[in-house]
Protein backbone atom coordinates (compact mmCIF):
# COMPACT_ATOMS: atom_id res chain seq x y z
CA UNK A 1 0.00 0.00 0.00
CA UNK A 2 2.84 2.31 0.83
CA UNK A 3 4.36 1.61 -2.59
CA UNK A 4 1.08 2.53 -4.28
CA UNK A 5 0.81 5.69 -2.21
CA UNK A 6 4.35 6.57 -3.27
CA UNK A 7 3.56 5.83 -6.90
CA UNK A 8 0.56 8.15 -6.65
CA UNK A 9 2.79 10.93 -5.36
CA UNK A 10 5.92 10.04 -7.37
CA UNK A 11 6.11 13.35 -9.22
CA UNK A 12 5.47 15.39 -6.08
CA UNK A 13 8.21 13.45 -4.25
CA UNK A 14 10.55 13.96 -7.21
CA UNK A 15 9.88 17.69 -7.10
CA UNK A 16 10.63 17.83 -3.35
CA UNK A 17 13.76 15.72 -3.79
CA UNK A 18 15.22 17.97 -6.50
CA UNK A 19 14.24 21.13 -4.60
CA UNK A 20 15.99 19.68 -1.53
CA UNK A 21 19.39 20.23 -3.20
CA UNK A 22 18.91 23.99 -3.09
CA UNK A 23 19.16 26.38 -0.10
CA UNK A 24 15.95 26.89 1.85
CA UNK A 25 15.12 30.37 0.55
CA UNK A 26 15.48 29.20 -3.04
CA UNK A 27 13.33 26.07 -2.64
CA UNK A 28 9.87 27.57 -3.42
CA UNK A 29 11.26 29.15 -6.59
CA UNK A 30 12.92 25.90 -7.70
CA UNK A 31 9.76 23.91 -6.96
CA UNK A 32 7.70 26.32 -9.08
CA UNK A 33 10.19 26.22 -11.94
CA UNK A 34 10.12 22.41 -11.85
CA UNK A 35 6.33 22.49 -12.01
CA UNK A 36 6.45 24.85 -14.99
CA UNK A 37 9.00 22.61 -16.74
CA UNK A 38 6.75 19.60 -16.16
CA UNK A 39 3.77 21.40 -17.73
CA UNK A 40 5.80 22.76 -20.65
CA UNK A 41 7.23 19.30 -21.35
CA UNK A 42 4.15 17.11 -20.78
CA UNK A 43 1.41 18.84 -22.69
CA UNK A 44 3.33 19.47 -25.93
CA UNK A 45 4.31 15.80 -25.67
CA UNK A 46 0.63 14.86 -25.55
CA UNK A 47 0.10 17.30 -28.44
CA UNK A 48 2.64 15.36 -30.52
CA UNK A 49 0.89 12.08 -29.73
CA UNK A 50 -2.47 13.67 -30.47
CA UNK A 51 -1.46 14.81 -33.95
CA UNK A 52 -0.42 11.33 -35.01
CA UNK A 53 -3.49 9.76 -33.35
CA UNK A 54 -5.74 12.27 -35.07
CA UNK A 55 -4.23 11.73 -38.49
CA UNK A 56 -4.35 7.95 -38.18
CA UNK A 57 -7.81 7.97 -36.61
CA UNK A 58 -9.23 10.28 -39.27
CA UNK A 59 -7.54 8.18 -41.88
CA UNK A 60 -9.31 5.07 -40.61
CA UNK A 61 -12.66 6.87 -40.56
CA UNK A 62 -12.11 8.07 -44.14
CA UNK A 63 -11.06 4.61 -45.32
CA UNK A 64 -7.38 5.38 -45.90
CA UNK A 65 -4.21 4.56 -44.01
CA UNK A 66 -2.96 7.87 -42.67
CA UNK A 67 0.75 8.53 -42.04
CA UNK A 68 2.69 5.24 -42.13
CA UNK A 69 6.16 6.06 -43.49
CA UNK A 70 8.13 7.71 -40.66
CA UNK A 71 9.12 5.14 -38.06
CA UNK A 72 7.13 2.03 -37.20
CA UNK A 73 3.44 2.58 -38.13
CA UNK A 74 4.15 6.28 -38.67
CA UNK A 75 4.64 6.97 -34.97
CA UNK A 76 7.59 9.32 -35.56
CA UNK A 77 5.55 11.55 -37.88
CA UNK A 78 5.33 14.44 -35.33
CA UNK A 79 9.15 14.51 -35.06
CA UNK A 80 9.43 14.83 -38.83
CA UNK A 81 6.74 17.50 -38.86
CA UNK A 82 8.53 19.43 -36.12
CA UNK A 83 11.88 19.37 -37.95
CA UNK A 84 10.15 20.34 -41.18
CA UNK A 85 8.44 23.36 -39.62
CA UNK A 86 11.69 24.44 -37.95
CA UNK A 87 13.66 24.40 -41.18
CA UNK A 88 11.01 26.00 -43.39
CA UNK A 89 11.39 29.57 -44.52
CA UNK A 90 9.46 32.05 -42.42
CA UNK A 91 7.56 34.22 -44.88
CA UNK A 92 6.07 37.52 -43.74
CA UNK A 93 3.94 39.26 -46.38
CA UNK A 94 5.35 42.57 -47.59
CA UNK A 95 2.30 44.58 -46.58
CA UNK A 96 1.83 42.80 -43.26
CA UNK A 97 2.23 44.56 -39.95
CA UNK A 98 5.46 42.80 -38.97
CA UNK A 99 5.42 43.41 -35.20
CA UNK A 100 1.79 42.40 -34.63
CA UNK A 101 2.23 39.53 -37.10
CA UNK A 102 5.10 38.22 -34.97
CA UNK A 103 3.44 38.80 -31.59
CA UNK A 104 0.14 37.05 -32.37
CA UNK A 105 1.29 33.38 -32.29
CA UNK A 106 3.61 34.05 -29.33
CA UNK A 107 0.82 35.60 -27.27
CA UNK A 108 -1.54 32.76 -28.19
CA UNK A 109 0.87 30.08 -26.97
CA UNK A 110 1.70 32.01 -23.77
CA UNK A 111 -1.97 32.50 -22.91
CA UNK A 112 -2.79 28.85 -23.58
CA UNK A 113 0.11 27.63 -21.44
CA UNK A 114 -1.01 29.89 -18.57
CA UNK A 115 -4.33 28.05 -18.47
CA UNK A 116 -2.60 24.84 -17.38
CA UNK A 117 -1.36 26.52 -14.19
CA UNK A 118 -4.63 25.91 -12.33
CA UNK A 119 -5.37 22.47 -13.81
CA UNK A 120 -5.10 19.72 -11.17
CA UNK A 121 -3.57 16.74 -13.00
CA UNK A 122 -3.31 14.53 -9.90
CA UNK A 123 -3.55 14.49 -6.12
CA UNK A 124 -1.45 17.47 -4.87
CA UNK A 125 -0.42 18.09 -8.48
CA UNK A 126 -1.47 21.61 -9.37
CA UNK A 127 0.96 24.45 -10.03
CA UNK A 128 -1.00 27.17 -8.19
CA UNK A 129 -4.16 26.62 -6.18
CA UNK A 130 -5.86 29.97 -6.71
CA UNK A 131 -8.90 30.86 -4.67
CA UNK A 132 -10.42 31.93 -8.00
CA UNK A 133 -8.77 29.28 -10.20
CA UNK A 134 -11.71 28.75 -12.51
CA UNK A 135 -12.07 32.49 -13.09
CA UNK A 136 -8.37 32.62 -13.95
CA UNK A 137 -8.81 29.94 -16.59
CA UNK A 138 -11.74 31.73 -18.22
CA UNK A 139 -9.96 35.09 -18.09
CA UNK A 140 -6.91 33.60 -19.82
CA UNK A 141 -9.11 31.80 -22.34
CA UNK A 142 -10.84 35.06 -23.21
CA UNK A 143 -7.54 36.75 -23.98
CA UNK A 144 -6.70 34.25 -26.74
CA UNK A 145 -9.38 35.93 -28.85
CA UNK A 146 -7.24 39.02 -29.03
CA UNK A 147 -4.24 37.17 -30.44
CA UNK A 148 -6.46 35.60 -33.10
CA UNK A 149 -7.71 39.04 -34.03
CA UNK A 150 -4.11 40.29 -34.15
CA UNK A 151 -3.12 37.44 -36.46
CA UNK A 152 -6.01 38.05 -38.83
CA UNK A 153 -5.68 41.81 -38.94
CA UNK A 154 -1.89 42.04 -39.24
CA UNK A 155 -1.73 39.65 -42.21
CA UNK A 156 -3.44 42.19 -44.52
CA UNK A 157 -5.23 39.38 -46.29
CA UNK A 158 -8.98 39.25 -46.75
CA UNK A 159 -9.17 35.55 -45.94
CA UNK A 160 -7.20 36.09 -42.75
CA UNK A 161 -9.38 39.00 -41.65
CA UNK A 162 -12.61 37.15 -42.47
CA UNK A 163 -11.37 34.10 -40.59
CA UNK A 164 -10.40 36.20 -37.58
CA UNK A 165 -13.77 37.97 -37.56
CA UNK A 166 -15.56 34.63 -37.73
CA UNK A 167 -13.37 33.18 -34.99
CA UNK A 168 -13.84 36.14 -32.65
CA UNK A 169 -17.60 36.27 -33.19
CA UNK A 170 -17.86 32.54 -32.60
CA UNK A 171 -15.66 32.55 -29.50
CA UNK A 172 -17.51 35.47 -27.91
CA UNK A 173 -20.88 33.85 -28.60
CA UNK A 174 -19.91 30.48 -27.17
CA UNK A 175 -18.05 31.90 -24.20
CA UNK A 176 -21.40 32.82 -22.63
CA UNK A 177 -22.78 29.24 -22.50
CA UNK A 178 -19.30 27.94 -21.61
CA UNK A 179 -19.14 30.14 -18.52
CA UNK A 180 -22.79 29.64 -17.58
CA UNK A 181 -22.61 25.86 -17.90
CA UNK A 182 -19.64 25.73 -15.51
CA UNK A 183 -21.32 28.08 -13.00
CA UNK A 184 -23.57 25.21 -11.83
CA UNK A 185 -20.49 23.35 -10.59
CA UNK A 186 -19.37 26.44 -8.66
CA UNK A 187 -22.88 26.80 -7.20
CA UNK A 188 -22.95 23.24 -5.88
CA UNK A 189 -19.30 23.12 -4.74
CA UNK A 190 -19.32 26.58 -3.22
CA UNK A 191 -15.82 27.34 -4.46
CA UNK A 192 -14.00 28.55 -7.58
CA UNK A 193 -10.87 26.61 -6.65
CA UNK A 194 -10.24 23.75 -9.08
CA UNK A 195 -8.71 21.63 -6.31
CA UNK A 196 -11.82 21.96 -4.14
CA UNK A 197 -14.07 21.14 -7.10
CA UNK A 198 -12.21 17.86 -7.65
CA UNK A 199 -12.24 17.04 -3.93
CA UNK A 200 -16.00 17.62 -3.78
CA UNK A 201 -16.44 14.83 -6.38
CA UNK A 202 -14.07 12.32 -4.77
CA UNK A 203 -16.62 10.32 -2.70
CA UNK A 204 -18.20 7.00 -3.67
CA UNK A 205 -21.67 5.48 -3.22
CA UNK A 206 -21.10 1.74 -3.36
CA UNK A 207 -18.86 1.35 -6.42
CA UNK A 208 -19.96 4.51 -8.13
CA UNK A 209 -18.27 7.90 -7.84
CA UNK A 210 -19.92 11.23 -6.99
CA UNK A 211 -19.00 12.83 -10.30
CA UNK A 212 -21.15 15.81 -11.21
CA UNK A 213 -21.88 14.35 -14.64
CA UNK A 214 -24.05 11.69 -12.96
CA UNK A 215 -26.65 14.26 -11.85
CA UNK A 216 -29.32 15.81 -14.10
CA UNK A 217 -27.89 19.34 -13.91
CA UNK A 218 -24.35 17.96 -14.18
CA UNK A 219 -25.13 15.98 -17.31
CA UNK A 220 -26.82 18.96 -18.96
CA UNK A 221 -23.96 21.21 -17.89
CA UNK A 222 -21.40 18.73 -19.21
CA UNK A 223 -23.12 18.44 -22.59
CA UNK A 224 -23.37 22.23 -22.92
CA UNK A 225 -19.76 22.65 -21.78
CA UNK A 226 -18.45 20.14 -24.33
CA UNK A 227 -20.35 21.74 -27.22
CA UNK A 228 -19.19 25.22 -26.20
CA UNK A 229 -15.64 23.91 -25.76
CA UNK A 230 -15.67 22.51 -29.30
CA UNK A 231 -16.72 25.94 -30.57
CA UNK A 232 -14.15 27.75 -28.42
CA UNK A 233 -11.32 25.65 -29.83
CA UNK A 234 -12.60 25.98 -33.42
CA UNK A 235 -12.89 22.22 -33.74
CA UNK A 236 -15.17 20.52 -36.21
CA UNK A 237 -18.17 20.91 -36.54
CA UNK A 238 -17.48 24.51 -35.49
CA UNK A 239 -14.40 24.99 -37.71
CA UNK A 240 -15.86 27.80 -39.81
CA UNK A 241 -12.97 30.19 -39.00
CA UNK A 242 -10.61 27.76 -40.73
CA UNK A 243 -12.95 26.30 -43.33
CA UNK A 244 -10.49 25.17 -46.00
CA UNK A 245 -13.07 25.27 -48.77
CA UNK A 246 -14.00 28.88 -47.99
CA UNK A 247 -11.09 30.69 -46.34
CA UNK A 248 -7.87 28.81 -47.26
CA UNK A 249 -6.85 28.46 -43.58
CA UNK A 250 -8.62 31.37 -41.89
CA UNK A 251 -6.65 33.68 -39.64
CA UNK A 252 -3.33 31.87 -40.06
CA UNK A 253 -3.35 31.78 -43.86
CA UNK A 254 -0.30 34.04 -44.04
CA UNK A 255 1.76 32.14 -41.48
CA UNK A 256 4.45 29.69 -42.43
CA UNK A 257 7.24 27.71 -40.87
CA UNK A 258 7.54 27.77 -37.13
CA UNK A 259 4.91 30.46 -36.57
CA UNK A 260 2.38 28.21 -38.25
CA UNK A 261 3.54 25.40 -35.96
CA UNK A 262 2.98 27.71 -32.98
CA UNK A 263 -0.62 28.32 -34.06
CA UNK A 264 -1.07 24.59 -34.49
CA UNK A 265 0.42 24.00 -31.03
CA UNK A 266 -1.72 26.73 -29.46
CA UNK A 267 -4.87 25.30 -30.95
CA UNK A 268 -4.22 21.77 -29.74
CA UNK A 269 -3.02 22.92 -26.31
CA UNK A 270 -6.23 24.94 -26.04
CA UNK A 271 -8.16 21.77 -26.80
CA UNK A 272 -6.18 19.83 -24.18
CA UNK A 273 -6.67 22.45 -21.49
CA UNK A 274 -10.39 22.86 -22.10
CA UNK A 275 -10.82 19.07 -22.12
CA UNK A 276 -8.84 18.98 -18.88
CA UNK A 277 -11.24 21.49 -17.36
CA UNK A 278 -14.26 19.52 -18.56
CA UNK A 279 -12.73 16.52 -16.75
CA UNK A 280 -12.03 18.61 -13.64
CA UNK A 281 -15.49 20.16 -13.52
CA UNK A 282 -17.72 17.23 -14.39
CA UNK A 283 -15.75 13.97 -14.63
CA UNK A 284 -14.18 13.90 -11.19
CA UNK A 285 -10.73 15.23 -12.18
CA UNK A 286 -8.10 12.72 -11.11
CA UNK A 287 -10.62 10.49 -9.27
CA UNK A 288 -11.03 6.80 -10.13
CA UNK A 289 -14.25 5.80 -11.95
CA UNK A 290 -14.95 2.88 -9.55
CA UNK A 291 -14.10 2.62 -5.88
CA UNK A 292 -12.11 -0.61 -6.33
CA UNK A 293 -9.84 1.02 -8.93
CA UNK A 294 -8.41 3.50 -6.43
CA UNK A 295 -4.99 1.82 -6.52
CA UNK A 296 -4.17 3.29 -9.95
CA UNK A 297 -2.25 6.59 -9.49
CA UNK A 298 -4.39 9.73 -9.65
CA UNK A 299 -2.35 11.26 -12.51
CA UNK A 300 -2.88 8.04 -14.45
CA UNK A 301 -6.64 8.53 -14.29
CA UNK A 302 -6.39 12.15 -15.33
CA UNK A 303 -4.33 11.45 -18.42
CA UNK A 304 -6.44 8.41 -19.34
CA UNK A 305 -9.54 10.62 -19.20
CA UNK A 306 -7.73 13.26 -21.24
CA UNK A 307 -6.84 10.73 -23.95
CA UNK A 308 -10.45 9.49 -23.99
CA UNK A 309 -11.64 13.09 -24.41
CA UNK A 310 -9.21 13.60 -27.30
CA UNK A 311 -10.42 10.39 -28.93
CA UNK A 312 -13.98 11.71 -28.60
CA UNK A 313 -12.98 15.00 -30.26
CA UNK A 314 -11.28 13.17 -33.13
CA UNK A 315 -14.34 10.93 -33.54
CA UNK A 316 -16.58 14.01 -33.76
CA UNK A 317 -14.28 15.59 -36.32
CA UNK A 318 -14.48 12.51 -38.47
CA UNK A 319 -18.27 12.32 -38.16
CA UNK A 320 -19.92 15.73 -38.29
CA UNK A 321 -20.15 18.15 -41.22
CA UNK A 322 -19.39 21.84 -40.76
CA UNK A 323 -22.15 24.20 -39.61
CA UNK A 324 -23.25 27.29 -41.50
CA UNK A 325 -22.70 30.72 -39.91
CA UNK A 326 -26.41 31.36 -39.21
CA UNK A 327 -26.85 27.87 -37.75
CA UNK A 328 -23.85 28.49 -35.53
CA UNK A 329 -25.23 31.75 -34.12
CA UNK A 330 -28.81 30.47 -33.82
CA UNK A 331 -27.58 27.45 -31.91
CA UNK A 332 -25.55 29.56 -29.48
CA UNK A 333 -28.14 32.20 -28.68
CA UNK A 334 -31.42 30.32 -29.09
CA UNK A 335 -30.54 26.89 -27.72
CA UNK A 336 -27.34 26.90 -25.67
CA UNK A 337 -28.03 30.13 -23.76
CA UNK A 338 -31.61 29.32 -22.64
CA UNK A 339 -30.58 25.79 -21.70
CA UNK A 340 -27.61 27.06 -19.68
CA UNK A 341 -29.79 29.61 -17.85
CA UNK A 342 -32.43 26.97 -17.12
CA UNK A 343 -29.69 24.67 -15.86
CA UNK A 344 -28.71 27.32 -13.31
CA UNK A 345 -32.27 27.27 -11.94
CA UNK A 346 -32.30 23.48 -11.91
CA UNK A 347 -29.00 23.37 -9.99
CA UNK A 348 -30.45 25.79 -7.42
CA UNK A 349 -33.56 23.63 -7.08
CA UNK A 350 -31.39 20.53 -6.70
CA UNK A 351 -29.50 22.20 -3.88
CA UNK A 352 -32.65 23.07 -1.92
CA UNK A 353 -34.91 20.08 -2.67
CA UNK A 354 -33.03 17.92 -0.18
CA UNK A 355 -31.94 14.31 -0.54
CA UNK A 356 -34.10 11.58 -1.99
CA UNK A 357 -35.51 10.59 -5.38
CA UNK A 358 -37.85 13.57 -5.72
CA UNK A 359 -35.19 15.97 -6.90
CA UNK A 360 -33.88 13.49 -9.47
CA UNK A 361 -37.32 13.17 -11.04
CA UNK A 362 -38.15 16.90 -10.96
CA UNK A 363 -34.79 18.09 -12.30
CA UNK A 364 -34.65 15.45 -15.04
CA UNK A 365 -38.19 16.17 -16.21
CA UNK A 366 -37.60 19.95 -16.34
CA UNK A 367 -34.38 19.58 -18.34
CA UNK A 368 -35.72 16.94 -20.73
CA UNK A 369 -38.91 18.93 -21.40
CA UNK A 370 -36.94 22.09 -22.09
CA UNK A 371 -34.57 20.19 -24.36
CA UNK A 372 -37.40 18.63 -26.35
CA UNK A 373 -39.43 21.84 -26.63
CA UNK A 374 -36.48 24.07 -27.55
CA UNK A 375 -35.25 21.54 -30.07
CA UNK A 376 -38.68 21.22 -31.71
CA UNK A 377 -39.25 24.97 -31.95
CA UNK A 378 -35.79 25.55 -33.38
CA UNK A 379 -36.11 22.73 -35.89
CA UNK A 380 -39.47 24.07 -37.07
CA UNK A 381 -37.89 27.50 -37.67
CA UNK A 382 -35.12 25.85 -39.67
CA UNK A 383 -37.70 24.49 -42.09
CA UNK A 384 -35.98 21.14 -42.41
CA UNK A 385 -37.91 18.37 -44.07
CA UNK A 386 -37.05 14.73 -44.45
CA UNK A 387 -33.44 14.05 -45.28
CA UNK A 388 -32.79 13.91 -49.00
CA UNK A 389 -29.81 12.46 -50.82
CA UNK A 390 -28.39 13.45 -54.15
CA UNK A 391 -26.05 11.12 -55.98
CA UNK A 392 -23.66 11.88 -58.79
CA UNK A 393 -24.89 10.41 -62.03
CA UNK B 1 7.90 49.47 1.53
CA UNK B 2 9.92 46.31 0.92
CA UNK B 3 12.41 46.68 -1.93
CA UNK B 4 11.16 43.64 -3.89
CA UNK B 5 7.57 44.85 -3.89
CA UNK B 6 8.79 48.25 -5.03
CA UNK B 7 10.63 46.79 -8.02
CA UNK B 8 7.63 44.75 -9.13
CA UNK B 9 5.36 47.75 -8.70
CA UNK B 10 7.76 49.91 -10.74
CA UNK B 11 7.96 47.38 -13.56
CA UNK B 12 4.18 47.04 -13.75
CA UNK B 13 3.60 50.77 -13.63
CA UNK B 14 6.18 51.42 -16.35
CA UNK B 15 4.37 48.83 -18.51
CA UNK B 16 0.99 50.41 -17.78
CA UNK B 17 2.09 53.97 -18.43
CA UNK B 18 4.00 52.97 -21.57
CA UNK B 19 0.90 51.24 -22.89
CA UNK B 20 -1.23 54.30 -22.16
CA UNK B 21 1.28 56.64 -23.83
CA UNK B 22 1.49 54.41 -26.88
CA UNK B 23 -2.29 54.31 -27.06
CA UNK B 24 -2.35 58.10 -27.20
CA UNK B 25 0.65 58.66 -29.47
CA UNK B 26 0.67 55.87 -32.05
CA UNK B 27 -0.73 56.74 -35.48
CA UNK B 28 -2.41 53.49 -36.45
CA UNK B 29 -5.75 53.13 -34.65
CA UNK B 30 -5.51 49.35 -34.30
CA UNK B 31 -2.04 49.73 -32.78
CA UNK B 32 -3.56 52.21 -30.31
CA UNK B 33 -6.24 49.68 -29.37
CA UNK B 34 -3.62 46.98 -28.85
CA UNK B 35 -1.49 49.29 -26.69
CA UNK B 36 -4.58 50.09 -24.66
CA UNK B 37 -4.85 46.35 -24.03
CA UNK B 38 -1.33 46.41 -22.60
CA UNK B 39 -2.55 49.09 -20.18
CA UNK B 40 -5.51 46.93 -19.21
CA UNK B 41 -3.17 44.00 -18.57
CA UNK B 42 -0.90 46.22 -16.49
CA UNK B 43 -3.85 47.32 -14.37
CA UNK B 44 -4.87 43.69 -13.87
CA UNK B 45 -1.32 42.90 -12.73
CA UNK B 46 -1.48 45.80 -10.28
CA UNK B 47 -4.69 44.40 -8.80
CA UNK B 48 -3.09 40.97 -8.52
CA UNK B 49 -0.04 42.47 -6.85
CA UNK B 50 -2.42 43.97 -4.27
CA UNK B 51 -3.83 40.46 -3.64
CA UNK B 52 -7.17 41.38 -5.21
CA UNK B 53 -7.54 38.16 -7.21
CA UNK B 54 -11.15 38.65 -8.17
CA UNK B 55 -10.68 42.22 -9.38
CA UNK B 56 -7.56 41.23 -11.33
CA UNK B 57 -9.12 38.26 -13.11
CA UNK B 58 -12.35 40.16 -13.73
CA UNK B 59 -10.26 42.96 -15.26
CA UNK B 60 -8.62 40.48 -17.65
CA UNK B 61 -11.93 38.76 -18.47
CA UNK B 62 -13.90 41.95 -19.08
CA UNK B 63 -11.33 44.38 -20.46
CA UNK B 64 -8.93 42.18 -22.43
CA UNK B 65 -11.50 39.54 -23.35
CA UNK B 66 -14.39 41.84 -24.22
CA UNK B 67 -13.69 45.57 -24.25
CA UNK B 68 -10.48 45.33 -26.29
CA UNK B 69 -12.26 43.14 -28.84
CA UNK B 70 -15.16 45.59 -28.90
CA UNK B 71 -12.78 48.49 -29.55
CA UNK B 72 -11.06 46.56 -32.33
CA UNK B 73 -14.39 45.67 -33.93
CA UNK B 74 -15.59 49.24 -33.68
CA UNK B 75 -12.47 50.49 -35.43
CA UNK B 76 -12.67 47.89 -38.19
CA UNK B 77 -16.39 48.39 -38.77
CA UNK B 78 -16.26 52.18 -38.90
CA UNK B 79 -12.94 53.28 -40.36
CA UNK B 80 -11.52 50.18 -41.95
CA UNK B 81 -8.08 48.80 -41.38
CA UNK B 82 -6.51 50.99 -44.02
CA UNK B 83 -3.75 53.53 -43.83
CA UNK B 84 -3.83 55.97 -40.92
CA UNK B 85 -4.74 59.53 -41.81
CA UNK B 86 -4.63 61.24 -38.45
CA UNK B 87 -2.19 63.76 -37.09
CA UNK B 88 -0.90 63.27 -33.58
CA UNK B 89 -1.98 66.71 -32.47
CA UNK B 90 -5.46 67.92 -33.17
CA UNK B 91 -6.08 71.61 -33.71
CA UNK B 92 -7.60 71.97 -30.26
CA UNK B 93 -4.64 70.51 -28.42
CA UNK B 94 -4.32 73.45 -26.07
CA UNK B 95 -7.92 73.19 -24.85
CA UNK B 96 -7.53 69.42 -24.45
CA UNK B 97 -4.34 69.85 -22.49
CA UNK B 98 -5.85 72.41 -20.11
CA UNK B 99 -8.97 70.30 -19.51
CA UNK B 100 -6.83 67.22 -18.84
CA UNK B 101 -4.62 69.19 -16.45
CA UNK B 102 -7.67 70.54 -14.62
CA UNK B 103 -9.17 67.05 -14.25
CA UNK B 104 -5.85 65.69 -13.03
CA UNK B 105 -5.47 68.51 -10.51
CA UNK B 106 -8.99 67.93 -9.20
CA UNK B 107 -8.44 64.18 -8.87
CA UNK B 108 -5.06 64.63 -7.21
CA UNK B 109 -6.55 67.12 -4.77
CA UNK B 110 -9.43 64.79 -3.93
CA UNK B 111 -7.12 61.81 -3.46
CA UNK B 112 -4.65 63.64 -1.24
CA UNK B 113 -7.47 65.16 0.83
CA UNK B 114 -9.36 61.92 1.30
CA UNK B 115 -6.37 59.80 2.33
CA UNK B 116 -6.06 59.28 6.06
CA UNK B 117 -2.82 60.84 7.28
CA UNK B 118 -1.28 57.58 8.30
CA UNK B 119 -2.58 54.23 7.14
CA UNK B 120 -1.54 51.47 9.52
CA UNK B 121 0.50 48.96 7.55
CA UNK B 122 -1.39 45.79 8.50
CA UNK B 123 -5.01 46.70 7.99
CA UNK B 124 -5.31 45.10 4.55
CA UNK B 125 -8.47 42.97 4.83
CA UNK B 126 -8.35 39.45 3.44
CA UNK B 127 -11.04 39.64 0.77
CA UNK B 128 -11.78 36.24 -0.70
CA UNK B 129 -13.90 35.59 -3.75
CA UNK B 130 -16.43 33.97 -1.44
CA UNK B 131 -16.84 37.13 0.65
CA UNK B 132 -17.30 39.23 -2.50
CA UNK B 133 -20.00 36.83 -3.67
CA UNK B 134 -21.70 36.87 -0.27
CA UNK B 135 -21.66 40.68 -0.19
CA UNK B 136 -23.09 40.91 -3.74
CA UNK B 137 -25.89 38.51 -2.87
CA UNK B 138 -26.83 40.07 0.48
CA UNK B 139 -26.09 43.75 1.15
CA UNK B 140 -25.55 44.81 -2.48
CA UNK B 141 -28.25 42.70 -4.09
CA UNK B 142 -30.34 45.71 -5.18
CA UNK B 143 -27.49 47.44 -7.10
CA UNK B 144 -26.63 44.08 -8.63
CA UNK B 145 -30.20 43.60 -9.84
CA UNK B 146 -30.37 47.15 -11.20
CA UNK B 147 -27.15 46.60 -13.15
CA UNK B 148 -28.50 43.29 -14.43
CA UNK B 149 -31.72 44.91 -15.68
CA UNK B 150 -29.73 47.74 -17.26
CA UNK B 151 -27.46 45.31 -19.10
CA UNK B 152 -30.42 43.26 -20.30
CA UNK B 153 -32.13 46.41 -21.57
CA UNK B 154 -28.93 47.41 -23.37
CA UNK B 155 -28.66 43.95 -24.92
CA UNK B 156 -32.25 43.97 -26.18
CA UNK B 157 -31.84 47.53 -27.40
CA UNK B 158 -28.74 46.57 -29.37
CA UNK B 159 -30.61 43.68 -30.98
CA UNK B 160 -33.52 45.96 -31.92
CA UNK B 161 -31.16 48.54 -33.41
CA UNK B 162 -29.37 45.85 -35.41
CA UNK B 163 -32.57 44.12 -36.59
CA UNK B 164 -33.33 44.67 -40.27
CA UNK B 165 -36.27 47.06 -40.66
CA UNK B 166 -37.35 45.49 -43.93
CA UNK B 167 -39.43 42.90 -42.09
CA UNK B 168 -42.62 44.99 -42.03
CA UNK B 169 -42.46 46.03 -45.66
CA UNK B 170 -41.00 42.87 -47.13
CA UNK B 171 -44.08 40.65 -47.64
CA UNK B 172 -45.84 43.12 -50.00
CA UNK B 173 -43.34 43.17 -52.90
CA UNK B 174 -42.92 39.41 -52.57
CA UNK B 175 -46.63 38.85 -53.06
CA UNK B 176 -46.63 41.22 -55.98
CA UNK B 177 -43.78 39.28 -57.52
CA UNK B 178 -45.98 36.22 -57.68
CA UNK B 179 -43.80 34.00 -55.51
Amino acid sequence: MSFLANLDQVFVLLQHWIAGFFPLWLQPVVATILGVIAIVATFPGIFAVTTVLERKGLGRMQNRLGPNRVGPLGILQPVADGIKSLTKEDIVPLSADAVVHFLAPVLLVIAVFLGFAVLPVGRNMVLVNFDAGLLFFFAIGASTELSIFMAGWSSRNKYSLLGAMRAVAQMISYEVPLLLSSVVVVMITGSLSTVKIVEAQSGFTGWFPHWYVFTPWGFAGFALFVVAALAETNRSPFDLPEGESELVAGYFTEYSGFKFALFFLGEYLGMLSIAGFAITLFLGGWGAPFSFLGFVPSWGWFFLKLLAAIAFFIWLRGTLPRLRQDQLMNFAWKFMLPMALLNLLVAGAWRFLGDGWGRWVICSIVLLTAYALLGRVLMRKQGLGARSYRYAE
Amino acid sequence: MIAGVGVVFLLISVLTVAGALAAALLRNLVHCALSLTVTFAGLALLYLQLDAQFAGFAQILVYIGAVAILVAFAILLTRGAGAPEYRNFSSSWFAGLSIAAAVFALLAWAVTKSLPVRVPAETAPAVTVQSIGAALMSSYVLPLEIVAVLLTVALIGAVIVAMPEAKATKPLPEKAGGK
